[in-house]
This record gives structure tokens, C-alpha cells and sequence, in this order.
């Protein structure tokens, strides 16, 4: 039989269709193997980068080793802490906002008095032109939290402009800057909520 | 079909977006600046040249009628795979570009041209016109994208380091120093304006040659 006659036929047809699934998922299979050390290692390289970039001065320890798990509003929040002298000075975790298209992963530095040391959103999918200002590569706005906390300015203006608070919005998108803004409160928040698990001190109110 | 109608089909005359009009929904969603639409279309052009070349190569095992599902499958495969090295082995590139690979899967010009062109014709001609025809679809996102980047905020290739190294920063222009931005054409009506008139322009061109073309014509028949 040729194999003009047998293409005709419905076994082969079906012995194709299940033949070209199994070849492409194990082509799948094989190169989710093969990437996913190297993918992992970019991805932990790019957030040990991120978070000194929020983190900025020098700790004595390994940022990365040092870190717990507590309890937040939206679930469990991994906190980095930087040390020096043994003591907490400064901590960094991630808050989950919501933007244009999805959340909006950012990555936090404070201080063990309370206040930003810095911001950056590390995965986000918003509008590129519009919502991806948020970027430090392509504005500056994300700096513009840096030295802010929870009593400067008062909570009521942690918003953006447009919603009467302080914070700058971009030109044509609202709802990202506004995201970013309530995902930063929200951290501070719950720094304030678990200083004492945060700065590894047993007496609470220091 | 010879390799230069090939390139001149797939820059010009069987152009994805001016002739064909596919792939609009990648041309609208990325073409708010130059370098966007420049990154996009160059990981078409991968893609289109992979699944040409292996639709050709194996187009004679595949059945007619179960053709669509096996092409999809493999353009899909192929997607994920591009989108997967990328991520493990560019990863800053892919940082870049990550969110436009999967709107590839999405672009009905890879299954057109399966289906149009690579199904018949055989592998060396079949990467031939997945390579020209992702060029030809980069210059047209590379266009578009230039065109509303300058009037929607004044600059020309705005964080082209970003995608293709440091080496290209030159390439950014302040084409309009103090601009304040004029957003329509960042959002997606310029897009679709900015088509429209580049398919206008694209007519007229192709009017007068026609035209001209026919006046050439009128005399050699006369003397005949």
C-alpha cells in the first residue's frame, strides 16, 4: 500500500495524531528537564540582584539563608533579613499587588525603624509603553517611595493622585501605579504587624 | 518558486500585515514603540523559520485531513520551546521579550504560512519564505511601532539596550526634545490608525505601479 493510499485511512490518521502528541511532549518533557536548574539559578540570581538592589549597604550575612516565613494578610510572606552585629537592620519580602493584567510582584526593603529602603516590581505583565513605567530602567517613580512610611505620608494619602493621595500615576494608566502603591502600604502594614518576629527579637516593642 | 520572488513576496508584495492582513493581534498588542515591535518580529521570524522548515520536511507523512491539529501542535511545541531556552539561557533577553512569546501561538500568519506555502514546496524554500516572511512582518512591526512611538512620545527606539545589548543604545532618539506625549497612538486606536493609513500609503504605491506598468504595456501592444 502506498503511502498516498495509506494517509487515507483512519488508523493512520489517529496513529499520526497520537504519534505527533508523544513526539512533541517528550520533546516538552526533555527540554523542561533540561532548563529548569538553569532557569531556577537565572531566576535566584535575578532575585539575590533584586534584592540588593531594594537592600542597599552591606550585610554580614547571606541574605538568602537568612530567611522566615510568617503569616500575612494574603497568605505566607518569605522575609530576607540582612544583618550586621548579629542584629536585624534590615528586612525584605514580597507583596503581591493587583494591575492591569494580573498581579504585580514586588520586592521590598525596610529598615528596622519602619521605613522604605526601597521597591521593585520584578514580574509584572502590565502594558509595555504604559503600565511598564513602573520599571526603574524606563522612570524614576519607583524611587519615589524610597525614605516613605506608614506616618509619611499619613495612611490616607498612600494613593495615587487621582485618588487624592501622593503618589504620582502615569499618563494612561492608572491602575498600575495605583497596584503598586496599595501592595507597598500593605507591606508596611505588615512590617508593623510582626516587627518583633521580623527583627528576631523576643521583647517585642524595641 | 524562485528564492528572490519568495523575499520579495515576504517583504513586500505578500507581506503578513500590509497584504495579508494577519497577525493583527501581535501587531496592535506590541507595536507601542519601535523596539517592541522589533523584539516581537524577531521572534516570529525564529519561530516561522522552525515550523516552515519542519511542516516541509515532513509534509508527506502528514494526512490532509488531520493537517491543522498536527500543525498547531508542533508550532505550539515549538513556541514553548523557544519560550523555554530563552528563559534558561537568555534570561535577559527573555525578561524582555518573555511576554511576547507566547502571543506567538496566537499569530495565524505561522499557521497561514504552514499551510499556504510550507505544506508544498520543499525545505530549503520553505525556510526561505518563513525567514523572509518574519522579516517582512518585523519591518512592518518595526514601522508601525516607530511611527507611534514618535508621535505618542516623541522618542525612536527607547530601550533598545534592553533587547539587544548595550552595544545598540545608539540607536535611542529623542526625535522630539520636551515632548509631553500625545497617548492615542500609545493606546490601541493609534495602532489601528497608524495601520490604516500605512495600508492607504501601501495602495497608492502599488496604484501607481500598476499603472505605470500598464502604460508601458500600451505601447508595446501597439507596435505589435
Amino acid at each position: 500500500m502506498s503511502l498516498e493510499q495509506l494517509r487515507g485511512k483512519l488508523v493512520y490518521q489517529g496513529l499520526l495524531l497520537g504519534g505527533v502528541a508523544l513526539l512533541t511532549s517528550a520533546a516538552l518533557a526533555f527540554a523542561s528537564r533540561a532548563t529548569e536548574a538553569d532557569i531556577k539559578a537565572a531566576e535566584a540570581a535575578d532575585l539575590k540582584q533584586s534584592l540588593t538592589q531594594v537592600l542597599p549597604g552591606e550585610y554580614e550575612n547571606d541574605l538568602l539563608k537568612d530567611a522566615v516565613t510568617l503569616a500575612g494578610k494574603n497568605g505566607d510572606v518569605l522575609v530576607y533579613r540582612g544583618r550586621s552585629q548579629g542584629k536585624v537592620e534590615a528586612v525584605v519580602y514580597r507583596m503581591i499587588g493587583h494591575g492591569y493584567a494580573g498581579a504585580l510582584v514586588c520586592v521590598m526593603g525596610v529598615s528596622r525603624e519602619g521605613k522604605i529602603l526601597g521597591v521593585r516590581v520584578i514580574k509584572h505583565a502590565e502594558t509595555p509603553g504604559l503600565g511598564d513605567k513602573i520599571d526603574p530602567a524606563k522612570s524614576e517613580w519607583i524611587h519615589s517611595f524610597e525614605g516613605k512610611w506608614l506616618g509619611e505620608p499619613v495612611a490616607e494619602k498612600w494613593a495615587v493622585k487621582k485618588d487624592g493621595g501622593e503618589f504620582d500615576q502615569f499618563a494612561g494608566a492608572t491602575i498600575t501605579p495605583r497596584g503598586v502603591v496599595k501592595a507597598v502600604k500593605e507591606g508596611l502594614e505588615f512590617f508593623e504587624q510582626n516587627r518583633a518576629a521580623l527583627l528576631d527579637e523576643a521583647g517585642g516593642n524595641s | 518558486m524562485s528564492y528572490g520572488r519568495i523575499t520579495r513576496d515576504g517583504l513586500w508584495d505578500n507581506n503578513i500585515v500590509f497584504a495579508q492582513i494577519l497577525g493583527m493581534c501581535p501587531t496592535m498588542a506590541v507595536t507601542s514603540s519601535a523596539t517592541n515591535g522589533l523584539g516581537m518580529g524577531l521572534a516570529t521570524t525564529a519561530v516561522l523559520l522552525a515550523s516552515n522548515a519542519i511542516i516541509s520536511a515532513v509534509r508527506d507523512l502528514i494526512s490532509p485531513d488531520v493537517r491543522i491539529p498536527v500543525y498547531i501542535v508542533l508550532i505550539a511545541t515549538l513556541v514553548t520551546l523557544v519560550d523555554v531556552s530563552l528563559n534558561a539561557w537568555a534570561h535577559d533577553l527573555y525578561k524582555v521579550l518573555g511576554l511576547y512569546i507566547a502571543l506567538i501561538v496566537a499569530n495565524c500568519a505561522v499557521l497561514g504560512r504552514a499551510e499556504a506555502f510550507a505544506a508544498k514546496a520543499s525545505v530549503g524554500e520553505a525556510a526561505m519564505d518563513g525567514l523572509m516572511m518574519g522579516l517582512g512582518f518585523t519591518l512592518a512591526l518595526t514601522t508601525i511601532g516607530g511611527i507611534r512611538e514618535v508621535l505618542g512620545a516623541g522618542t525612536l527606539f527607547a530601550n533598545a539596550h534592553l533587547l539587544l545589548g548595550p552595544a545598540f543604545a545608539f540607536l535611542e532618539t529623542t526625535v522630539i526634545p520636551e515632548y509631553k506625549g500625545y497617548l492615542l497612538m500609545i493606546l490601541p486606536p493609534g495602532g489601528f490608525m497608524v495601520l490604516g493609513f500605512l495600508l492607504a500609503g501601501r495602495r497608492v504605491i502599488e496604484g501607481r505601479r500598476a499603472a505605470r506598468a500598464a502604460a508601458a504595456a500600451v505601447p508595446e501592444a501597439a507596435a505589435s
